[in-house]
């Protein structure tokens, strides 16, 4: 582990550690099998796709230090080619989701090459200014179906087996995926790989000089985020039938750093939470129109001045254990 | 008329021209974003937001108080670089010993904030402001037409660039500042109000951005997401020349919008990512930027 006397989570024997993420994990993966039951499957697969992109947005800001401000653009993209894919060439939902997971990857390198060459703010610019190029690109190629999008997309037959057309089963599909995901991701951060991303969040020259090249380990760790964000995309696609441009605008990558900002930067279950509460408000006030922005707004604010740590990372903070 | 490289000299230097006003504006924005990073180090980006409030601000006192475009390049300017210092004080200052990103984060919402507002208001199509009186028409070179007015905003724009490259590079106030961005601590030593200047280098900042957002008025249209789209491109600028010299950001932002005006005649569907284009081969040529400091 990385010795950070500033984070007193990081000085929690292991075993505790380990009992704290099991036990959460058994909490979530048990709401969201009983969910259904209560709440709308398609707001929840939107909750549990959401939960997923900002995971993958967290692996970058919560563990290697890396603020990314143009994550919609994979979101987005991912979800363009998957359904580009499920409608135009009448692709299986499993390959469609990977041509759009893959697709997200080799963009990922692309813009990671580009962005990692400039450290902290700029890093933050460079990514939003990407994003923003490639939203352009999105308002004026044939592909995309421009202002109108990809619409009508088929969820298709799972494996020719499946009916993904009904929603339970659909349900149980993004499911089984999140949880997968949730769980390599969990596995990514406790790696090896994972601590020398620790290290190179909490300074960048000593782990260079620990002899890490650490411009691949950021480009790794940034292509694996990518990657992740696309998955999500993906399921989106399907679970809404619909890819627009929405998913590729920059409101859309600042909506990511609010759901990992509420749930907590650096906690494994943070992302979750957020993304429940984000998606929530904005089914819940979205008869409000344009407040919706400057609800938005405010929630940035104010957890940037009292609540850093985050919902989770309270939580973790009282309890004394790593979520 | 005649033709340059079979297009109308008229086209060329029509649209030479406006590529021009739009390099204005990205420089005087990018000149506003490097002076407040040098003191705050934040990245504001709540600008664009606030350049749009400025083009509001000019189109509001027209329409309820009868106040016209020369009076509210003096108005608005200041009345939104006093907004810029509220905002200083009640959020910016308690930011100081945080990582940049929170500064990042917190104008992010604030940006919201003001765009939902003002869309909430005046929804999100464009209100008209009209060219002042003094600048309308506009003069026949032989080779173009040249409005009045564009030739105001970019002679302005010149102007009021070079004044603040002038207080920054050349006066007492400015070696203070300058002084003060190097090391703070060691300014402060020496018995001058640091946070205060902190104050008023944002204060200023926003003003440059509410004056390109008066300037901008009458040329496109006054809407809540002129803003935003704006700040993207200047971002990209930013990242071209670099933040560390005051000149550098000058001459980067109007250097770029005479390429995109170019590419504009030329290649038509590039125009608008022509600018993020050069940012990807500049990081990948001189990672630092044009005119940056090595980090």
């Amino acid at each position: 582990m990385t010795e950070n006397l500033a984070d007193p989570q990081a000085m929690l024997p292991r075993r505790e550690t380990a009992w704290g993420f099991a036990a959460a994990f058994i909490v979530m993966v048990a709401f969201f099998a009983l969910a259904p039951f209560m709440l709308y499957p398609v707001f929840l697969m939107e909750v549990l796709c959401f939960a997923l992109f900002a995971c993958a947005f967290n692996l970058l800001i919560g563990y290697v230090g890396l603020v990314s401000f143009g994550h919609a653009l994979y979101f987005g993209w991912a979800s363009y080619f998957a359904a580009y894919a499920a409608k135009s060439w009448g692709w299986r939902p499993e390959f469609a989701v990977l041509l759009g997971t893959g697709a997200a990857a080799v963009l990922g390198a692309i813009a990671g090459l580009v962005a990692i060459r400039r450290q902290g703010i700029y890093f933050a610019m460079i990514t939003l200014a990407l994003a923003q190029m490639m939203y352009l690109v999105a308002l004026r190629v044939k592909m995309t179906g421009g202002e109108d999008g990809i619409q009508a997309v088929p969820r298709g037959h799972l494996f020719g087996m499946f009916n993904l057309g009904n929603d339970r089963t659909m349900y149980v599909f993004i499911l089984v995926v999140v949880v997968a995901a949730f769980l390599l991701i969990y596995r990514i951060i406790n790696s090896p790989f994972g601590e020398v991303l620790k290290a190179i969040r909490e300074n960048e020259q000593r782990t260079i000089s620990l002899g890490y090249k650490t411009d691949r380990y950021k480009l790794l760790a940034f292509v694996l985020s990518a990657t992740l964000a696309g998955l999500a995309g993906s399921l989106k696609a399907l679970v809404f039938q619909l890819a627009s441009l929405t998913d590729v605008h920059w409101n859309m990558s600042g909506e990511v750093v609010l759901m990992t900002l509420v749930g907590g930067l650096g906690t494994v279950f943070g992302p979750v939470a957020g993304a429940f509460i984000v998606v929530a408000m904005e089914n819940y006030f979205s008869a409000f129109g344009q407040w919706v922005l400057v609800i938005q707004g405010a929630i940035f604010v104010f957890c940037v001045l009292l609540f850093r740590r985050g919902i989770v990372g309270e939580l973790a903070n009282v309890l004394h254990i790593k979520l | 008329m005649f033709e340059i490289f079979g297009v109308p000299s008229q086209a060329l230097f029509g649209q030479l021209l406006l590529g021009l006003i739009n390099g204005s504006f990205y420089a005087l924005l990018s000149l506003g974003l490097a002076v407040i990073f040098g003191m705050l180090n934040i990245i504001n980006f709540a600008h664009g937001a606030l350049y749009m409030m400025g083009a509001f601000a000019a189109y509001l006192l027209l329409q309820y108080l009868g106040i016209g475009y020369w009076w509210a390049l003096i108005i608005a300017p200041i009345v939104i670089g006093a907004l810029g210092v509220l905002i200083e004080r009640l959020f910016l200052q308690h930011l100081r010993n945080l990582d940049h990103l929170y500064g990042l984060i917190l104008t992010f919402g604030l940006a919201l904030i003001i765009e939902g507002l003002f869309r909430n208001t005046y929804g999100s199509s464009g209100q008209p402001y009209s060219v002042p009186e003094s600048l309308q028409g506009g003069r026949n070179l032989g080779f173009m037409f040249l409005p009045n007015y564009r030739a105001w905003v970019v002679a302005f724009s010149i102007v009021v660039c070079f004044a603040t490259w002038y207080g920054i590079e050349r006066t007492r106030l400015g070696s203070y500042l300058r002084a003060a961005t190097e090391n703070p601590t060691m300014v402060r030593a020496f018995g001058i109000n640091v946070p205060r200047m902190i104050t008023l280098t944002y204060g200023f900042g926003v003003g440059l951005a509410a004056l390109a957002g008066v300037m901008a008025a009458p040329i496109y249209n006054v809407s809540p997401q002129m803003g935003s789209d704006l700040i993207i491109v200047v971002f990209a600028v930013v990242v071209i020349g670099g933040m560390g010299s005051i000149m550098g950001a000058i001459i980067t932002g109007f250097v770029l919008g005479i390429v995109e005006g170019l590419t504009k005649v030329f290649f038509p569907e590039a125009s608008n990512t022509v600018i993020f284009a050069i940012m990807i081969v500049v990081l990948l040529v001189r990672p630092a930027g044009l005119f940056g400091r090595h980090a």
